[in-house]
């Protein structure tokens, strides 16, 4: 028992100034992904079943090219504010930062890889 | 913070079976959650049965006359026996209601009463409410002003007023905080359904003059940003209010002033 009052208890530290911003990313990337996903299922449909050099051809076209790496950008930021939430909902403590820094991390990495991988099959 | 195991003092064991009325012919039976801070005991529910031909139509009634005629050790909360007042919230076969305005006969076989899930016991079917009380004085449930005029009556439109229907209302029985799964894994900092839907009773009150430090407080990704819009606490709400749109109205405004 540390004597806290019930006030300064519920208050605790005050007001993070955040939360809006992924609140709004959130919805912004939701609302892309309605038009991308379709889109890149789309795309992505298509090149399955053909030839190498036919794939090769095919992300060398800008738009193709383009909507893939919105759908993998769009895609990636979505999940890394999701999982955030998820992981402030059920992890507390020192394990919650860690958690969200590995998060970060892996969608990060997810998003570089998926992009360098992209722009390797357009340009080639 | 989620717990997936629960402490061994806390497993519910089987209690005592009260005897039936003697003579009665249609006899209920109550399944009730009993702990006391007293003893070292786990909690248990223990069974009564009760003359319904002797008994009133609501859960508070067949409460109140365990308490009266079989077993006055029960321990619950109640005042105004008619939805006013919140004190007798409780969890009454499954879902979190107002016991003086729950009907016996909307519960289909034996009746199970806990109290509020996931709060502090006191005793029996009475939760600590300190902290859901306290999340309620911090979003500072009252008209704040900074101008001193008028010196009188602040007016208030006929629209603007209509504003607040479906928010004064709130009793603060706690019923829907308790049922938020976001409120139980993070109740101490996610202020919770009850206190947000007052938090915006304020915000968009026409006479208030703090509304930007109200949202400045909300501003969190925890004491806000924690609903999911689960919606759990428009579903048990026993005044049948809908605190989850409150949360998206401030979450709205939250965008309204920074997009």
């Amino acid at each position: 028992m540390n004597f806290l009052t019930d006030r300064k208890r519920a208050t605790g530290l005050g007001s993070g100034g955040t939360g809006a911003q992924h609140h709004w990313l959130t919805i912004a990337t939701s609302l892309s992904l309605v038009v991308l996903v379709p889109l890149f299922v789309f795309t992505f449909g298509y090149a399955v079943g053909h030839s190498l050099e036919e794939v090769l051809a095919f992300y060398s076209s800008p738009c193709i090219a383009i909507i893939t790496a919105l759908c993998l950008v769009g895609g990636i930021i979505h999940l890394k504010t999701e999982v955030d939430e998820a992981v402030e909902d059920y992890v507390g403590g020192i394990k919650r930062k860690l958690t969200l820094i590995a998060v970060a991390g892996f969608c990060y990495t997810l998003m570089a890889a998926g992009l360098f991988a992209l722009l390797k099959l357009a340009i080639q | 913070m989620v717990q997936f195991n629960l402490p061994k003092n806390s497993k519910i064991v089987t209690g005592k079976t009260w005897p039936k009325p003697e003579g009665a012919t249609n006899v209920r039976k109550f399944q009730i959650y009993r702990w006391s801070p007293d003893d070292e005991k786990n909690p248990s529910v223990d069974t009564y049965f009760i003359d319904m031909d002797k008994c009133g139509p609501m859960v508070l009634d067949a409460l109140i006359k365990i308490k009266n005629e079989i077993d006055p050790t029960l321990t619950f909360r109640r005042s105004c026996r008619e939805g006013i007042c919140g004190s007798c919230a409780m969890n009454i076969d499954g879902i979190n209601t107002l016991a003086c305005i729950y009907g016996l006969d909307e519960i289909k076989g034996d009746v199970r009463i806990f109290p509020l899930p996931h709060m502090p016991v006191v005793k029996d079917l009475i939760p600590d409410l300190t902290h859901f009380y306290a999340q309620h004085a911090s979003i500072m449930p009252w008209l704040e002003t900074k101008t001193n005029r008028p010196e009188k009556e602040w007016r208030q439109s006929i629209e603007d007023r209509k504003k607040l229907d479906g928010l004064y209302e709130c009793v603060m029985c706690a019923s829907c905080s308790t049922s938020c799964p976001s409120y139980w894994w993070n109740g101490d900092e996610y202020l919770g359904p009850a206190a947000l839907l007052h938090a915006y009773r304020w915000i968009i009150d026409s006479r208030d003059e703090a509304t930007g430090e109200r949202l400045d407080y909300l501003e969190d990704s925890f004491k806000l940003y924690r609903c999911h819009t689960i919606m759990n606490c428009a579903k048990t709400c026993p005044k049948g209010l809908n605190p989850a749109a409150a949360i998206a109205h401030i979450k709205k405004m939250m965008l309204e002033r920074t997009h």
